[in-house]
């Protein structure tokens, strides 16, 4: 294992950084840029069991170090995932990636999970049920949690691939909710997901984006996403991927400290399509600035002093 | 696409709120008219998409109007380098477009008519540009498109200068091979119905990403679900699908 290496659920990434869903397409718009090869893994656009326009436009709200966004899970849905996408994706990226899967009932994320642990190229499953975005489906299993462990073992009956829950950090308790997806067989958690934000146009006197609220990403939230990691990589045993405002090499290691095994990057990538790369590029020296041997052994190793 | 430094060379004002900035580049990215560009500033955080009004060797020339926080900055700038996305949209066609094509361009939708105009010219096509504005003091680029050797009409609503009402007016007299244009969509709409012939038109909308990673921007066409900023802003008269 190189010094960036790090294991994630049993599998080794070269390094730990990892375009989040949603930001990053299904991979091929970022090839034409960059050898996308040189990620850790990428986690591609979430996917449902049938396609999805999606949420009316404005879709898209600037704010300070941010954005919101409430794209509604637009996918092609997952049999043209299979038949268009993945082979698409072939061509361009030979590593294991991660599948994003959102549902909108138990049995969809089932379904769905059963489809894409079947192919060969996926290596997790990152199962969101935190999109703030959708009335009557992913965030409201991400909220309680009960309904969050009866779809992680709904996901986890029918898949043979590691589990990665992804939570919602729009709840009172984070901990309570990844206990419970850890207590029903999850592999993983992957957090923070967006968080629920909302502007208003002075003009117009409307919400700027057409569904009102939207999910809030950005630097603006790496502080928070510190925070729930944290808390909740002290809580559980399952390894723990941290997002949430990370931009830069320094942020991953931050990350890292407060208890990440591998980083994903979401909203940088929409500013500067080559920021994951560049993270990559930039860690080893950050490494050495703060005499940082391996990124594995700083997992967790916040110092309380 | 491609991301790049680029030098601000100069950058003044066409009117009142209308500015045009020329910047030195790598502009090899940059294939067709109807393109656009997207160009980060200093402490905000989405980058600003404006379409490309000429690309000539190494030199990008964008014209934008001062709408909100980020044009009134870029319209500050009078020197520096500036990061900008080139080579962003599909653009026109070209090829479809006839002997004697008609552009129409509706406020800062004018701007990327210039760069048309100069390709079609250059096809040696019979150019018709129709530029449309509200009023007189509006006015920007008629010098311009006479330079090329285009024939040019131009609207004003209130009639303080040329032909008076909307570019349909003016459209509607014409005869034509095809049609291009770039306005607010209510021009469009009214471009759509008063056209006699097939056409492409550019849409505008609220962009994350701007090269088709975040689906901010999506529509629904007659042809399925198209991204403006990746599978437009550039679309078929005849794959349009008006929503309201």
């Amino acid at each position: 294992m190189g010094r960036l290496s790090v294991d994630l659920c049993g599998i080794t990434l070269d390094n730990p950084v990892i375009p989040a869903s949603g930001t990053f397409g299904y991979g091929y718009e970022y090839a034409e840029l960059y050898d996308i090869n040189q990620l850790g893994t990428f986690s591609f656009k979430g996917t449902t069991r049938e396609p999805r326009f999606g949420n009316p436009t404005p879709r898209i709200a600037e704010c300070t170090a941010g954005m919101i966004n409430a794209v509604g899970l637009q996918n092609p849905g997952v049999e043209k995932v299979i038949s268009e996408e993945l082979p698409k994706l072939k061509q361009c990226f030979h590593k294991p990636v991660m599948a994003n899967i959102s549902g909108f009932s138990v049995e969809d994320y089932a379904y769905t999970c059963q489809k894409l642990d079947a192919q060969e190229q996926v290596g997790w499953l990152e199962v969101n049920v935190s999109c703030p975005n959708v009335h009557g489906g992913g965030m409201s299993f991400g909220t309680d949690p009960k309904a969050a462990a009866e779809v992680t073992a709904a996901v986890k009956k029918v898949a043979h691939k590691p589990v990665i829950v992804k939570l919602s950090p729009n709840v009172t308790d984070i901990v309570a909710i990844a206990k419970a997806c850890e207590d029903a067989g999850a592999d993983g958690i992957s957090l923070i997901n967006t968080m629920l934000g909302m502007r208003i146009d002075l003009r117009t006197r409307k919400p700027i984006i057409a569904n009102k609220m939207g999910g809030f990403s950005g630097p603006a939230i790496f502080p928070v996403a510190v925070r729930m990691v944290y808390q909740v990589a002290n809580a559980v045993k399952i390894p723990v991927v941290g997002m949430g405002g990370v931009s830069k090499a320094e942020d991953v290691v931050e990350m890292m400290l407060a208890g990440a095994t591998a980083v994903e990057v979401g909203a940088a990538n929409l500013v500067n399509p080559y920021v994951c790369s560049q993270i990559i590029r930039d860690l080893p020296e950050v490494m050495d600035h703060y005499r940082i041997n391996t990124l594995q052994e700083i997992i967790g190793g916040v110092n309380h002093g | 696409m491609k991301q790049g430094k680029f030098k601000i060379i100069e950058n003044t004002p066409l009117t009142d709120c209308v500015y045009q900035m020329t910047l030195q580049g790598d502009t090899s990215a940059i294939t067709a008219p109807g393109q656009f560009v997207n160009i980060q500033l200093d402490g905000l955080f989405l980058r600003r998409p404006i379409s490309v009004c000429d690309v000539n060797e190494d030199k990008l020339t964008i014209i934008y109007k001062v709408v909100g926080r980020g044009t009134e900055q870029l319209s500050q700038m009078t020197e520096g380098e500036l990061d900008v996305l080139t080579g962003l949209g599909n653009g026109y066609n070209l090829t479809k477009a006839g002997d004697s094509p008609v552009l129409l361009g509706g406020g800062v939708g004018v701007p990327p008519m210039y760069l048309l105009c100069k390709s079609l010219l250059a096809m040696e096509k019979k150019v018709t540009v129709i530029l449309g504005f509200n009023t007189k003091s509006e006015i920007f680029y008629e010098k311009e498109f006479r330079a090329l050797g285009a024939d040019v009409i131009v609207t004003t609503v209130d009639g303080s200068y040329g032909t008076q009402g909307f570019v349909t007016d003016a459209l509607k007299t014409l005869s034509y091979s095809y049609f291009y244009t770039c306005g607010p969509e209510p021009m469009l709409k009214a471009v759509y119905k008063t056209s006699v012939t097939s056409g492409q038109m550019s849409f505008e909308k609220r962009m994350g990403c701007g090269f088709g990673a975040c689906m901010g921007c999506s529509c629904k066409t007659l042809t399925g679900y198209k991204r403006i900023c990746k599978e437009g802003p550039v679309m078929e008269k005849e794959e349009i699908l008006w929503e309201d």
